[in-house]
């Protein structure tokens, strides 16, 4: 049915945009149905993301790690895998950081630990995704339960080793020692102001441009490059992949290798560039939240900087909203989320089929 | 040791209703050919739901009439996305589960003012505990005194619910007509369709069973089990029956089985917090809790068994037109 008759706009602007705005239009509801105006609350929202430049700071810090998980989840999906572990392979990355961090932060300049938490980030996601790639490919198990059973092996590893090895001495609460200055991340206005420009202090640091240059790499890496076809070709039919002399099982372990390293960015940003220390939980559902940027980012890198833009409006315009409208949780967001999820991802067929078949008729 | 042994099987019973009740709630849904990873979202959509109901109306039963509607509305959302419009299970139940997260929290703020929880239920709003006959009488009675009384008798109606249902879903899925349908829905879709009878209907109808499990299990954890509604307080445990349902490999018995292991392991944890084992040392409990999900993935593996679910699992049926 969708042959070339349908134009381009509808499948990457009209139908994302339906789906969003229906998934505004519920939580409205819901805002209405709590006794509030949901004009007023979505005009707080709005400020508060992009109304000053400290809270658009905030959104973009907020988006860097929905870069990392939006990419991760994509490009799976591109493959015809559904990776749902981007919160324990988030979470593993933010150890290999922290590793590096801790070992040599007093004895080793900025410019050599950098690189090396950057890659450690990326090793330790990747390794965490490999276990449930390796599973599919080479034993059947299902990627889906394997990487759902990994979060939570994730999340009691990381309790262990914050509790037992990693806790600093005398303190309560499970986070690791604060880093010395040489391992941060710098911030962006940091990093800006040597070049004349001068922006608010936010959490905004320099895992942003690595986010940015994923995005340029995996677009090079899916439309450009042999391998990229390949993985097109899994997940468009694995059947014909397997056909054409596609090695299925390589190719699908090699996916898997780049989103959990995608996902282990995350812990540059929130434990390099801002907590600073190794703590509990601090991928706060943003593995999960990739599944609705990378659907509503119609898997494209720059749909999912878009979406990851979006949605970290979302998050820093929800907190803003909470503190104006003290019966608005920052909770709604997580309903709008899951409602795009729901719209963009399962009822999917419900709106695309028939706008198609408009313009279908349409073009007829 | 051996009064320890009864007070940890007690709890193992305790822990293991609603992963029973959840995990059965899955069977139903995934023997009809749909995934169900939406069992944590509509377990804690049945909780807050019946905290809530329960809170308001003074009565635990009302509380449970309310989380199986909330359930069941769930399910629905989950079969019309997955039946009606060939959309992704996965996906489906990943939006249902996130939606309930942020919902439950933004609605019980609204209602009650409490950060998301919901007051805390006393008397008739919760489901109390049955005493057995003689329970009191017999418990001092060596050993089977012991069993009777503290592991048998004392438990709140829906733990004797969740295992009076093991045999009646093994019945119901394996020697009525419905389950036979079922399984086949599961199995083979278009054999179904070819005699006559609509694999949407039947798929429907698991999808409410399970549905009303799954609020069962809910309106347990927050007005059996607690007394009350906390965020999140499902915890994964969605996540844990799923795993049992794997780990029971689609068959009644084994899932409940499985249930009363994570349980059991559950159980252990607790007890075993700051104990030295001789020999050993200090086993961490993390390493425990992380068994079922090891399990399972071991299981998953083939390294222990193999699981095999139904045939047509997570496919949409399409109907083929001549």
């Amino acid at each position: 049915m969708s042959q070339a008759k349908v134009p381009v706009w509808v499948n990457v602007a009209l139908i994302p945009l339906l789906n969003i705005m229906l998934a505004f239009a519920v939580s409205g509801l819901v805002i209405l149905a709590i006794g509030e105006n949901p004009i007023e609350a979505a005009g707080y929202l709005i400020y508060g993301a992009f109304g000053y430049e400290e809270g658009i700071g905030y959104t973009l810090y907020y988006a860097t790690n929905l870069i990392f998980t939006g990419l991760a989840v994509s490009i799976a999906f591109k493959a015809g895998l559904f990776n749902i572990g981007g919160e324990g392979q988030a979470y593993i990355g933010g150890l290999g950081v922290a590793l590096v961090c801790l070992w040599l932060d007093s004895s080793m300049p900025f410019i050599i630990i950098m690189p090396l938490a950057v890659i450690a980030s990326a090793l330790f996601g990747a390794a965490w995704a490999y276990i449930p790639a390796y599973l599919q490919a080479r034993r059947g198990s299902h990627i889906v339960i394997t990487t759902i059973m990994f979060n939570f092996i994730a999340s009691s590893l990381m309790v262990y080793l914050l509790v037992n090895w990693l806790k600093e001495e005398g303190r309560m609460a499970a986070n690791s020692r604060t880093f010395a200055e040489n391992a941060w991340m710098p911030y962006m206005h940091e990093i800006l102001a040597p070049l004349g420009i001068n922006i608010s202090d936010s959490p905004l640091n320099g895992a942003f441009i690595l986010a940015l240059i994923c995005c340029a790499f995996i677009w090079g890496l899916i439309w450009h490059t042999r391998w990229g076809y390949q993985l097109r070709t899994l997940g468009t039919n694995a059947t014909a992949a397997q056909y054409a002399g596609i090695d299925n099982a390589k190719v699908t372990i090699w996916v898997m290798l780049i989103s959990g390293g995608l996902a282990g960015f995350v812990g540059v940003n929130e434990i390099m560039g801002v907590n600073h220390n190794l703590l509990l939980n601090f991928t706060a559902g943003y593995g999960f939240a990739g599944i609705a940027v990378s659907l509503m980012g119609r898997n494209h890198p720059i749909g999912i900087i878009l979406a990851a833009t979006l949605f970290g409006a979302l998050y820093q315009g929800g907190a803003e909203l909470a503190f104006e409208i003290p019966t608005i949780t920052p909770e709604i967001v997580v309903v709008i989320q899951g409602l795009v999820i729901l719209f963009s991802g399962a009822l999917e067929h419900m709106f695309k089929d028939r706008i198609e078949g408009f313009f279908i008729r349409r073009a007829a | 040791m051996f009064e320890t042994l009864i007070l940890i099987l007690d709890a193992t019973l305790r822990v293991s209703t609603p992963l029973i009740l959840a995990a059965l709630a899955g069977l139903f849904s995934e023997r009809a050919g749909i995934v169900d990873i939406g069992l944590e979202g509509k377990m804690l959509g049945g909780a807050f739901a019946a905290a809530a109901a329960a809170a308001v109306f003074g009565s635990a039963w009302i509380g449970l009439g309310f989380a199986i509607l909330a359930s069941v509305g769930l399910a629905l959302i989950h079969g019309f996305a997955c039946i009606t419009h060939r959309g992704d299970h996965i996906v489906s139940g990943v939006a249902i589960n996130t939606i309930v997260a942020g919902l439950t929290i933004t609605l019980g703020l609204d209602w009650f003012g409490m950060g998301g929880q919901t007051p805390a239920l006393s008397g008739d709003a919760r489901f109390l505990t049955i005493t057995f006959p003689f329970a009191d009488a017999l418990a001092d009675v060596p050993v089977i005194g012991l069993i009777y009384s503290e592991l048998l008798s004392g438990h709140n109606i829906l733990v004797y619910l969740a295992f009076a249902l093991v045999p009646a879903t093994y019945w119901m899925v394996y020697k009525t007509r419905f389950g036979l349908r079922l399984r086949a829905v599961g199995e083979n879709p278009h054999a179904v369709d070819t005699a006559g009878i609509s694999v949407a209907f039947v798929r429907y109808r698991a999808v409410i069973i399970c549905g009303v499990l799954c609020g069962v299990a809910g309106a347990y954890l927050s007005t059996a089990h607690n007394a009350g509604f906390l965020k999140d307080m499902s915890a994964g445990k969605g996540y844990m029956a799923l795993a049992a349902l794997i780990f029971g490999k689609w068959r009644p018995v084994p899932v409940m089985f499985a249930c009363l292991l994570f349980g059991f392991l559950d159980a252990v944890a607790v007890r075993m917090q700051g104990v030295v084992v001789p020999g050993i040392g200090e086993i961490p409990v993390q390493a425990i809790e992380v068994l079922p999900y090891v399990l399972t993935v071991l299981l998953l593996a083939g390294f222990i068994g193999k699981a095999v679910g139904p045939k047509a699992v997570g496919r949409p049926y399409v109907k083929e037109r001549a």
